[in-house]
């Protein structure tokens, strides 16, 4: 039989895994893509946790998390374009101008 | 039967999440990206939630990626150019390894508690899982709910003006 710990150490190891690639990459789009896999790693808690406890309220939660995924999507690109046209890179090791 | 499917499902979605944070072309990561969302609504249909498998792979695998490849494709990003690691590999690695160890501690030491709620898998068949979303989310989140879409006007507001050439 499955239970919660299966589904919780499945988010466990993706959100350890998506943060090593948050803190390597050098790519801005791949680093926000790893943040998407953190969002959905947690996504997958919450919806785990709901199905054990027989309480709807965490998947409730999962369509807020994906609201503001969706909202950090748009900006965040946005941010990324604009980015690209000053510096035609996405490197984030360019991303230097706040720097003192 | 059920547990050999959790097992293939969840190597999938963790091989894929590799391929995202190793994959030197952001192209290919965001194709292991898919794989993974795939695999995590075969996971909520697994947890009786279809109408989040539905939203899953509708927001997610349908419009975030679609966003997401559009702007590999404009930017016409190659592969990563093989630079030195100005991150700290080692101390990246050192964190993550932490941060698994810490959850994989703390969900070993504490104990879920039983049921809380009335919401059984019965119910969720028989009423709906859709409507019993609705319901919950119009009466009790009401509130949260029309924020939410304030956030996602000022999202799209924000977009068009940082996307802009000339403010």
């Amino acid at each position: 039989m499955i239970s919660v710990y299966h589904y919780m150490s499945v988010a466990a190891i993706l959100f350890a895994m998506s943060t090593y690639g948050v803190l390597t990459r050098r790519n801005a789009i791949v680093i926000f893509m790893c943040i998407e896999l953190m969002l959905n790693s947690v996504n997958l808690t919450f919806i785990s946790l709901s199905s054990h406890l027989q309480n709807i309220d965490g998947q409730i939660f999962v369509f807020f998390v994906m609201a503001v995924a969706a909202a950090e999507a748009a900006v965040g690109l946005a941010l990324m374009i604009a980015f690209y046209r000053n510096r035609e890179s996405i490197d984030v090791d360019n991303i230097n101008m706040l720097k003192w | 039967m059920e547990i050999l499917l959790f097992y293939s499902v969840a190597l999938v979605a963790v091989l894929s999440g590799f391929l995202v944070i190793r994959c030197q072309s952001p192209v290919n990561s965001a194709l292991g990206l898919v794989n993974t969302f795939f695999c995590l609504a075969i996971f909520y249909v697994m947890l009786h939630a279809p109408f989040m498998a539905a939203i899953q792979i509708m927001v997610y695998a349908g419009a975030i990626m679609v966003l997401i490849l559009f702007v590999i494709m404009l930017l016409n990003l190659g592969i990563e150019a093989r630079k030195r690691y100005t991150h700290g590999i080692v101390w990246s690695a050192l964190a993550s390894l932490m941060v698994l160890f810490g959850t994989i501690y703390f969900l070993k030491r504490g104990r879920v508690t039983g049921a809380e709620g009335d919401l059984t898998a019965f119910q969720i068949e028989s009423i709906g899982h859709t409507e019993l979303i609705g319901r919950s989310m119009f009466t009790e989140f009401l509130l949260p709910f029309e924020i939410a879409s304030i956030l996602l006007l000022v999202a799209i507001v924000g977009a068009v003006v940082l996307a802009k050439k000339e403010v």
